[in-house]
C-alpha cells in the first residue's frame, strides 16, 4: 500500500528529495543547507553532462567506452586554452563580449567533441564490436594515449581557467549566499537535459533509439541502419562530455591533467547508480553524487569519496541493474 | 597445442628468464640491474595472478593494485609497530592476506553475478576508494609519503651471511655474500613458489573448469558448476597471490607508499604487461613483464635521443620527451589488441598448430 502510494508520488525519483531532506535535518543550518544544495544540484549536473554520453552508448550498442573521460578532460582543456585566449573579452565591461568569449569556449570544446567522437568510433570502437573484454583493453589503450596527448600538449602543470566577469561572484540573499557560476551551470544542464528527453521522447529518432535500446535486432530487421545511429549517438556524447568538461573547468578554476581519470571514478558509480541507458537514471544518479558529495563534504570530509562507493554498494545490493535501467 | 615448436620455444624463453634471473646479482654487479630484475620477479606474479582473472575467467578487475597494495601495506605497518622481526613480517603479511580475501569476497559475491562490464566499473570504484583511503588514513598508513622501516636483521645490508677466515663477508665470484643477496634471494625464492603453486593450480580441474567458464558460461552452468561460486574462487585466490606478493615487495623495497603499490599507473602496468604477453598462458605473463619492464628503463633512453635529434620541429620533441613513453606505449598496445589479441605468447605457442 505505502510502496505504491510512493510509486505514484515519483518512486525512485523522490530518493534525492529524501536525502536533501535528510540532510536538512541532519545540518540543522537551513542558510548553509541551501548552498549546499544548490551546489549539490549544479555538480550533478555537470556529472550529468559528463555521464549521459556513456549510459547512452552502453544501452544502445553494449559498448563500454571507458575513454570517455577523455573527451571530457579535452574539452575542459580546450575551452581553458579558448578563455585565456580570449581573456581581453573576458574582462571587458560589455556583457556582449563576455558571452561571445563563453560561446566560443563551448563552441570550440563541443566541435572537438563532435569530431573526436567520430573519430573515435570509427576508427577505435567499430573493430571490436560485441567483444567486451577487447573494448574495455582498447578503450583503456586511448584513454592512455590521450592523457599523454594532454601532457605533451598543455605541460603538467595545473591551467587556471579564466571565467567570464558576469559570472564571477555570488548572490547574497539573508545569510544565504549561491554563487552565480553554480546557477549557471545548473540551467545549461537542465537546458541540456530538457532537450535531451525532447528528443528522446518527442522525435522519431528518439523513438528509434529508445527502440534500439529495447532491441536492436528487431529495430535492423525493420529496415533501419543502427549503426549510423549509434554513430550519432556516440557523437552527440562525446560532445556532452566535453561541454560537462568545459563546465566543470571554469566550476574549478584550475584543471590539471588528471582530470579525466578523477571524473571517470565519479561518472562511473553515476552511470551504475542510475542504470545504464536511460538519461532518465543518469540525471537521477548524477543529483544524488552531487548531492551526497556536497552533504557528506560539509558533515564528514573524509567520508567524501568513500560515501559514493557505500551509496553505489547499497543501491546495487536493493537493485542489480541500477535505479532506472533502460536495458532489461 | 602440446607438442609445437611455438610452444617449445615460449616455455624455454620463460626457462631462460627464470635461470637469468637466479643468477641476475652474479650476471649484472651493480645496484640498478638487481632492483629491475627483483622488479620483474614481483611483476611476475602479480602479473600471472591478474592472468588467473582475466586470461583464465575472462574477468576484467581494476582492483588488483588493492590486494598487492593490502599485503605491502600490512607488512609494512607490521614491521613499523612491531620493529624489524620476522614474527612481524609473518603478522603483517597474514592480516593484509586477511583483509585482502575479505574484501575480495564480498566484491565478488556482491558483484561477480553481474555483466563482466559492470564488475570492472565497480572493481576501479572500489580501488579508487582504497587509494584515497591509504593517502587519508595517514595516521596508519604515512599518507602520501608512505612508511618507511627496517627489514629484519638478515637483510640489512650489514648482515654477514657466510664470513671467510678473517670474519669479513665472503665473495663470491666478487658478489658480497649479504643482506642485499639474502633480500633478494628471498624474493627469487617467493616468486618462484608462488608461480609454480599458480602454474599447478591452472593445470588442476579447477583451472579447466575455469576455462570452461570463459569459453561458455552458459553451457558450464549448464554441466552443474556453479559459475559464480568459481568466479568468486579464483577472484580471491588471485587477491591472496596478489596480497602475499605484496609482503614480499614490502620487505624488498623497505618503504611502502601509494606511488609504489597503490598507484592507477602500477594497474595499467599489469593490464599492458598481460596483454602484450599473452593473456591465458601464465607463460605470457613472464614475457610480458620482462619485456615491459626492459622497456621502461630503456625505452625512455632512446626515445630521449630522439627527443634530441629532433628538438628543432616544432610538436616532435614534446612527442618523443622521455617523461611520453606511455603515450607510445598505449599505441603499441592498441595495435595489439587489435592485430594479436593473444599476445607473444599465445601468438608464437598457436603457430606450427594443425589448424
Amino acid at each position: 500500500m505505502i510502496s505504491k502510494r510512493i510509486e505514484q508520488l515519483g518512486g525512485v525519483f523522490l530518493l534525492p528529495v529524501a536525502i536533501a531532506a535528510l540532510a536538512f535535518v541532519l545540518i540543522g543550518a537551513p542558510a548553509s543547507w541551501v548552498t549546499l544544495t544548490i551546489a549539490g544540484l549544479s555538480m550533478g549536473m555537470m556529472i550529468f553532462l559528463m555521464a549521459s554520453g556513456l549510459s547512452l552508448v552502453f544501452g544502445l550498442m553494449d559498448v563500454l567506452n571507458f575513454g570517455h573521460s577523455a573527451f571530457v578532460s579535452f574539452g575542459a582543456f580546450i575551452a581553458a586554452s579558448v578563455l585565456t585566449w580570449s581573456a581581453g573579452w573576458l574582462t571587458s565591461d560589455s556583457i556582449a563580449l563576455n558571452v561571445l568569449a563563453l560561446m566560443l569556449a563551448i563552441m570550440a570544446a563541443i566541435s572537438f567533441g563532435l569530431l573526436a567522437g567520430w573519430f573515435f568510433e570509427v576508427v577505435i570502437i567499430k573493430p571490436v564490436y560485441h567483444d567486451h573484454l577487447r573494448q574495455i583493453l582498447i578503450t583503456m589503450g586511448a584513454l592512455i594515449i590521450s592523457e599523454q596527448l594532454i601532457l605533451a600538449i598543455w605541460g603538467g602543470t595545473p591551467l587556471s581557467v579564466p571565467r567570464p566577469e558576469f559570472l564571477e561572484g555570488a548572490v547574497i540573499w539573508g545569510d544565504v549566499s549561491i554563487e552565480i557560476y553554480r546557477v549557471f551551470a545548473f540551467l545549461v544542464g537542465a537546458v541540456i537535459y530538457a532537450g535531451l528527453y525532447f528528443l528522446f521522447k518527442r522525435t522519431r529518432i528518439g523513438l528509434l533509439i529508445r527502440a534500439g535500446v529495447e532491441n536492436r535486432e528487431m529495430v535492423e530487421a525493420l529496415g533501419y541502419r543502427i549503426n549510423r545511429l549509434f554513430l550519432g549517438v556516440f557523437v552527440l556524447g562525446s560532445a556532452l562530455a566535453a561541454l560537462g568538461g568545459t563546465m566543470w573547468a571554469g566550476y574549478e578554476t584550475l584543471i590539471s591533467p588528471a582530470l579525466g581519470s578523477e571524473m571517470m571514478i565519479v561518472v562511473f558509480i553515476v552511470v551504475i547508480i542510475g542504470g545504464l541507458g536511460s538519461i532518465e537514471g543518469t540525471l537521477l544518479g548524477a543529483l544524488i553524487v552531487g548531492l551526497m558529495g556536497n552533504y557528506v563534504g560539509y558533515l564528514a570530509p573524509k567520508l567524501a569519496l568513500a560515501s559514493n562507493m557505500l551509496i553505489m554498494m547499497a543501491i546495487l545490493m536493493w537493485r542489480p541493474s541500477g535505479l532506472k535501467p533502460a536495458v532489461k | 597445442m602440446e607438442k609445437t615448436n611455438g610452444n617449445l620455444l615460449v616455455k624455454g624463453t620463460v626457462f631462460l628468464v627464470w635461470a637469468i634471473l637466479l643468477f641476475a646479482p652474479f650476471l649484472f654487479q651493480d645496484v640498478r640491474s638487481t632492483e629491475v630484475a627483483a622488479r620483474i620477479l614481483v611483476f611476475i606474479v602479480l602479473v600471472s595472478s591478474y592472468d588467473l582473472l582475466i586470461g583464465y575467467t575472462g574477468i576484467v578487475s581494476f582492483a588488483h593494485t588493492m590486494f598487492f597494495g593490502l599485503g605491502a601495506y600490512g607488512t609494512a605497518i607490521a614491521l613499523k609497530t612491531m620493529g624489524p622481526s620476522w614474527s612481524a613480517v609473518i603478522l603483517g603479511a597474514l592480516i593484509g592476506l586477511g583483509i585482502s580475501l575479505v574484501i575480495a569476497l564480498a566484491v565478488g559475491l556482491l558483484s561477480l553475478r553481474v555483466k563482466a562490464i559492470f564488475f570492472a566499473m565497480i572493481t576501479l570504484a572500489v580501488a579508487s576508494v582504497a587509494l584515497v583511503m591509504a593517502s587519508q588514513l595517514s595516521g596508519l598508513t604515512g599518507g602520501e609519503d608512505g612508511i618507511t622501516y627496517r627489514p629484519p636483521s638478515i637483510f640489512k645490508p650489514a648482515a654477514k651471511l657466510l664470513t671467510d677466515e678473517n670474519g669479513k663477508v665472503l665473495r663470491i665470484f666478487g658478489v658480497k655474500m649479504n643482506g642485499k643477496i639474502a633480500a633478494y634471494y628471498f624474493v627469487f625464492f617467493s616468486s618462484l613458489i608462488l608461480f609454480c603453486v599458480m602454474l599447478r593450480l591452472v593445470v588442476s580441474p579447477i583451472g579447466s573448469v575455469l576455462k570452461a567458464i570463459r569459453e561458455n558460461e552458459a553451457r558450464a552452468e549448464a554441466i552443474g558448476y556453479r559459475v559464480v561460486a568459481y568466479r568468486t574462487l579464483v577472484f580471491c585466490a588471485a587477491a591472496a597471490f596478489a596480497s602475499l606478493i605484496g609482503s614480499v615487495y614490502a620487505v624488498w623495497l623497505k618503504y611502502t607508499g601509494p606511488d609504489t603499490v597503490l598507484s592507477f599507473a602500477i594497474m595499467i602496468d599489469i593490464l599492458l604487461m598481460v596483454v602484450i604477453g599473452g593473456m591465458g598462458t601464465m607463460w605470457g605473463a613472464v614475457i610480458g613483464v620482462v619485456m615491459m619492464t626492459l622497456a621502461q628503463y630503456y625505452l625512455r633512453d632512446l626515445m630521449g635521443v630522439v627527443a634530441d635529434a629532433t628538438h628543432n620541429l616544432p610538436i616532435v620533441p614534446e612527442l618523443f620527451d622521455p617523461d611520453r613513453w606511455l603515450l607510445w606505449l598505449g599505441l603499441c598496445f592498441i595495435l595489439l589488441v587489435y592485430f594479436f589479441p593473444t599476445g607473444i605468447a599465445g601468438r608464437l605457442m598457436a603457430k606450427g598448430e594443425p589448424a
